[in-house]
């Protein structure tokens, strides 16, 4: 089973022939990932690598039936990348791109949210419709789950890599992940792999103010999903999210959950490598969102050390 | 990245939005012309003399002064330029004055608040007004929520006029004050989305007694990611307002936040390097940075990376914690012994490499023959620096 990415994935590259797009679509290959053709415009008909190349997400979806799409375009373009995924019926888009500005995510959210109807969240920002409830609209797609930008992507181990990650600090097992950070989701599944366990699924949901799919999204797959025994979120200073999960999880899930949150130590005002990791106006503390978890029953990790031995207790 | 208030003001002019008449001045042999031409022009003789600098509270610290007549102004110029400012957001060592903003002084009916950032909750760009300007704006959220008013922005339509209406209302402003801060905000909204700002805040938004609207004070941060395509923006940013080190850092690409701690450190990937400065504190001791050296760092960018690290005095020990991905963990080590083959070791140094070729890297430290402390996790490697730091061997 797994979440998101699973033996049905069938996947494009767009970006393909940038030095990062032929990298990694040979490595996702190389896993056993099935990546059906790549997209860069100017460049269609093209055979690169071994993959067949399109000018459109549109033809190459035509031509393939890929599902999935991976983005490695660079960021002037990104926003629009993803935006040409979804109209041409993507169902998952992995955003890899680091960089994209922030008023273009919030002009391709608005596009992707576009059955919204309502002016003003009512509560904090919990009522506008999510990315993954989005759809019907204008031609996109009853189901289009966008994750990142700015993240490592999406790995199901065994059955499909959508991203950057290094396959093999992965193995299946019963551990969902969902990360903010990339590395430091390599960290957990390497410590989870090392412990004899292994991963559903693990999902970089990217470390962007602006994103696709944040927490909650996931959470909520993860506790519909069999094969999730347990799930380890990790989370950073800047925005509500891990509060909201917080929330979320007391409220609605019944599978153990255990967490992290990276900068106890961040000064405030300023960025932390990730656009989305600022404390500002005194919101966004590490603190408050530890404190929010435990609040909710959640196993924290006392350090970054004891992420997999803090989830694995969780079902031992 | 931030600017200067005189810079905003300098925008938002640029953007049709009212802002008081003032000349900035950045070095003493333009002072006087400036203030004789700043009073020659104010109607009213009053002049505002303000301190540059990139924090808050410069009033409360002695660097804002409100006076009368060339002399006086002249005399609180040379005052605060070359200052050490200190206000609750420069930190103890306080910042010196490089630049001021002279201005004309303005006859102030009302001050109020307005401000423009992207909500990243609902991934929309949110109008703030409030009636009490002059206070910062989390003291306000904090005492008095209902005294913010919002308004939540449909980018494709952008700020309607009615949204703006209602804003101005919600400020209890009347007749042609209400008109004015209605074109006021819906300008600013437009300066915002123009430049790709993150941030503007616009304290005090003053109303005049003759019902002009205009921006008194404002601050503006700018989205990093959206600077590539507003160089006339990217030419306003100080290096006097930064750490050397961040500045050198940058033009290596290299993402570094210099902290006060003693423990120097180099990690790859943003939330590591957080967590990494975290588990220092964990176990005792204090970072000295945040450095994230990337995905897809060379050789020479590692190097360039560690020369930052050992320049700075305050470092007293260094931990070096990678898990490969993209990276290499034999980039790594090579970038690190050309590092110290170049300036030298001078402090204790542990080193946590895992993930793709590790064992290459490993070998690679080995064979070096230079005293490196290794680790085999990053718990492991957080003690052992901590441990040498506080000269105790573990």
């Amino acid at each position: 089973m797994a979440i998101l990415a699973d033996k049905k994935t069938r996947a494009v590259v767009q970006g393909l022939t940038g030095a990062a797009g032929t990298f990694h679509a040979k490595q996702m290959r190389e896993y056993g990932t099935p990546i059906v053709g790549g997209v860069t415009p100017g460049k269609g008909g093209m055979v690169h690598e071994g993959f067949p190349v399109f000018d459109t997400v549109a033809q190459a979806v035509a031509k393939t039936g890929a599902n999935t799409s991976v983005i490695f375009v660079p960021p002037p373009g990104g926003a629009d990348a993803i935006l040409e995924a979804a109209q041409a019926g993507i169902e998952l888009i992995v955003c890899i791109t680091e960089g994209i500005p922030v008023l273009d995510m919030v002009r391709a959210k608005r596009v992707l949210d576009s059955s919204l109807s309502s002016w003003e969240p009512s509560e904090g920002s919990q009522t506008l419709p999510r990315w993954s409830a989005a759809g019907g609209a204008g031609g996109l797609p009853t189901r289009c789950n966008l994750v990142g930008p700015n993240c490592p992507g999406v790995i199901t181990p065994g059955a499909a890599k959508l991203g950057i990650m290094p396959g093999y600090i992965h193995k299946p097992g019963s551990i969902g992940i969902v990360s903010r950070s990339g590395t430091l989701t390599y960290e957990a599944a390497f410590q989870i792999t090392e412990l004899g366990l292994g991963q559903s699924t693990a999902v970089g949901i990217g470390g962007d103010p602006v994103k696709g799919m944040d927490f909650i999204d996931c959470l909520s797959l993860f506790e519909e999903d069999p094969q999730t025994k347990a799930v380890l979120l990790i989370g950073e200073i800047g925005g509500t999210s891990e509060e909201e999960a917080a929330a979320f999880i007391k409220a609605n899930m019944k599978k153990p959950v255990a967490a992290f949150v990276a900068g106890v130590t961040a000064p405030p005002g300023r960025r932390m490598g990730h656009a989305g990791a600022i404390i500002s106006g005194g919101k966004g503390l590490a603190f408050d969102k530890i404190a929010a978890l435990r609040e909710a029953g959640i196993a924290i990790a006392p350090t970054p050390a004891d992420l997999g031995s803090t989830v694995a207790k969780l079902i031992s | 990245m931030k600017i200067h208030e005189y810079q905003a003001k300098q925008l938002l002019g640029r953007h049709g939005l009212p802002v008081p008449p003032g000349i900035p001045v950045v070095s003493r042999d333009t002072l006087d012309q400036a203030v004789r031409d700043v009073v020659s022009t104010s109607k009213s003789e009053t002049v505002v003399v303000k301190a540059q600098i990139h924090a808050g509270g410069r009033g409360k610290g002695g660097g804002v002064k409100v006076v009368k007549g060339v002399e006086a102004a002249r005399q609180a110029a040379s005052q605060i330029l070359g200052m050490r400012l200190v206000t609750h957001q420069t930190g103890p060592e306080g910042r010196v004055v490089k630049r001021l903003l002279i201005e004309e002084g303005v006859s102030i009916a009302r001050e109020l608040y307005a401000g423009i950032l992207v909500d990243r909750g609902c991934g929309r760009v949110v109008v703030m007004a409030s009636a009490a300007g002059g206070m910062e704006i989390e003291e306000v959220a904090a005492r008095t929520p209902e005294a913010i008013v919002k308004e939540y922005v449909d980018p494709a339509l952008g700020l309607a006029p009615f949204q703006a209406r209602k804003l101005s209302y919600a400020l209890g402003l009347t007749g042609t004050a209400a008109r004015n801060a209605t074109s006021f905000l819906q300008k600013l909204y437009q300066a915002f989305v123009a430049l790709d700002a993150s941030l503007v805040e616009v304290n005090p938004l003053v109303v005049t007694s003759d019902e002009r609207v205009l921006a008194l004070d404002c601050k503006m941060t700018f989205d990093d990611n959206a600077l590539d395509r507003h160089p006339e923006v990217a030419a306003l940013r100080d290096l006097d307002e930064e750490d050397p080190s961040e500045t050198e850092a940058r033009s290596h690409d290299l993402n570094f936040i210099k902290l006060d701690g003693s423990i120097g450190c180099m990690v790859n990937g943003a939330g590591l390097a957080m967590a990494t400065m975290d588990i220092i504190k964990h176990f005792g001791a204090a970072p000295a940075n945040f450095l994230d050296v990337g995905g897809g760092a060379t050789q020479a960018k590692v190097t360039a990376a560690f020369k930052i690290l050992t320049a700075d005095k305050d470092v007293r020990g260094i931990f070096v914690n990678i898990f490969g991905g993209i990276m290499k963990c034999d980039i790594i080590a090579a970038g690190i012994v050309g590092a110290v083959a170049e300036v030298g070791l001078r402090v204790p140094l542990v080193v946590r490499l895992a993930g793709t070729n590790v064992e290459q890297g490993t070998k690679i430290l080995a064979e070096s023959g230079l005293p490196i402390t290794t680790a085999s996790d990053m718990a492991d490697g957080a003690r052992k620096v901590v441990a040498l730091v506080k000269g105790q061997v573990s």
